[in-house]
């Protein structure tokens, strides 16, 4: 059996039909070709999967393609702007080597955007706890919360977020 | 996952109808449990009824001395609402502390408390508070709610629409949670509501959420964190299992109770 989903991922409208078992992580990667959604566990453990939906983070690999229908979901993918510049948190990872092997990383930034959106000048603590979803086996985690901390200082971060609904 | 058909309910009604239909269906809420449980094959219903459409689900209200939270209210609307800081923070606290981030934006208070897993939040703030569960069908107290592991007083067919919560004039969570998994190992919820009334409830512990009548009796005549110092509950049933064997988690209810009564004091 299938099921008839549309929703709009980075802004583009998308349309399928689906089986009903399809995960939001696997219509990302196998049916959009979105690749930089990574599945690191899929037990819901690691936080590698995180995407926004209608603006918030979530586990792309525990949400049913059919749970986001009608609604706004962003990738990694979507954060840069239209003419390719990093959205302010890809940039402090990239500027404080916020990452080792990479596999986390979409992750974190996506966990990262929604932080920073409720909580716009995190604590070191703050950060570390809000940032517990999301695991990072090189164990880099050091970077990760500089980073985190680097964009949050980052005028062009609040407006960026704002700007783009995101 | 096994395949199970899907149908996205407009209304209590409508969900409802199409529970009625089939004796296998479930209710999808947020689905961080129940999905998860479906890719690992421990849940294979026929059919989801999702409830996510339903609007008159959502939301908050604060007032009457009680607060209430529709069913599909996700625990970061908890969390972040001024409304239940202000009125009731203990709860708030508890919302923000299930899980991790991303499940608590889609995580649901309805959901949580009708799947009644033994280490879940919600139910130890229902029996703590001495909430009603309201359903499509009437009222249940949480006294008698929660019967046993991952069941409830609900019948088939039975949605949970909206719980309320009274509010005490002090309350506080303490939980000891599994780092990795977040859920409790052991979380007690302490509520007074003056008067002598004082009420303590108790998750991750057994295979249901319980209360502890001792400590419950000791608190009435004096509410302070050594005057339940010395009551232990039996290790005799509770729960044992890598992270922590039954007689440390007995010790631990003894240990979060206090944590709790001590949180309520500063309030």
């Amino acid at each position: 059996m299938t099921v008839q989903v549309s929703f709009h991922v980075n802004g583009k409208a998308t349309t399928a039909q689906v089986d009903e078992r399809t995960l939001l992580v696997t219509y990302l990667r196998e049916t959009l070709g979105l690749t930089g959604t990574h599945v690191g566990c899929d037990t819901s453990q690691c936080g590698a999967c995180t995407v926004h939906v209608d603006g918030r983070a979530v586990k792309s690999c525990s949400v049913l393609a059919v749970q986001v229908d009608g609604a706004k979901v962003v990738t990694i993918e979507g954060i840069a702007n239209e003419g390719g510049a990093l959205h302010p948190v890809q940039k402090a990872f990239h500027e404080h080597h916020g990452l080792q092997c990479g596999f986390c990383t979409p992750g974190m930034v996506m966990s990262a955007i929604d932080l920073l959106r409720t909580v716009p000048q995190p604590s070191e603590e703050q950060i570390r706890e809000q940032l517990d979803g999301n695991l990072c086996r090189c164990t880099g985690y050091a970077n990760i919360v500089r980073s985190v901390h680097a964009a949050s200082s980052d005028p062009a971060c609040a407006v960026t977020a704002a700007a783009r609904g995101a | 996952m096994y395949p199970f058909a899907y149908c996205k309910a407009g209304t209590v009604e409508e969900a409802a109808t199409l529970l009625a239909e089939d004796p296998d269906a479930r209710l999808l809420a947020g689905g961080q449990s129940l999905v998860a449980a479906m890719k690992m094959r421990l849940a294979s219903p026929s059919k989801l009824v999702d409830l996510g459409a339903i609007a008159p689900l959502r939301g908050i209200a604060v007032g009457g001395n009680a607060v209430t939270l529709g069913a599909m209210t996700r625990h970061r609307e908890v969390a972040e609402s001024a409304e239940i800081r202000r009125a009731l923070p203990a709860l708030a606290a508890l919302a923000a502390g299930i899980g991790d981030r991303m499940v608590r934006n889609m995580g649901t208070c309805g959901g949580s408390i009708a799947l009644s897993d033994p280490a879940a939040d919600y139910p130890a703030a229902c029996l703590g508070l001495g909430a009603t569960i309201v359903t499509n069908r009437g009222r249940h107290e949480a006294d008698g709610f929660f019967r046993a592991m991952y069941e409830t007083a609900l019948d088939p067919g039975e949605i949970v629409t909206s719980v309320v919560f009274p509010i005490p004039l002090r309350a506080a969570y303490a939980k000891f949670r599994n780092p990795a998994s977040r859920y409790a190992i052991v979380g007690v919820f302490v509520a007074d509501f003056g008067g002598g009334r004082v009420r303590v409830a108790v998750t991750g512990a057994a295979s249901s959420v319980f209360r502890v009548t001792a400590m419950e009796a000791a608190l009435s005549q004096r509410f302070a964190s050594d005057a339940i110092a010395s009551i232990r509950i039996p290790a005799a049933g509770l729960n044992a299992d890598l992270h922590a064997d039954a007689g440390y988690r007995a010790h631990l209810v003894t240990v979060m109770a206090r944590r709790a009564v001590d949180d309520c004091a500063q309030r």
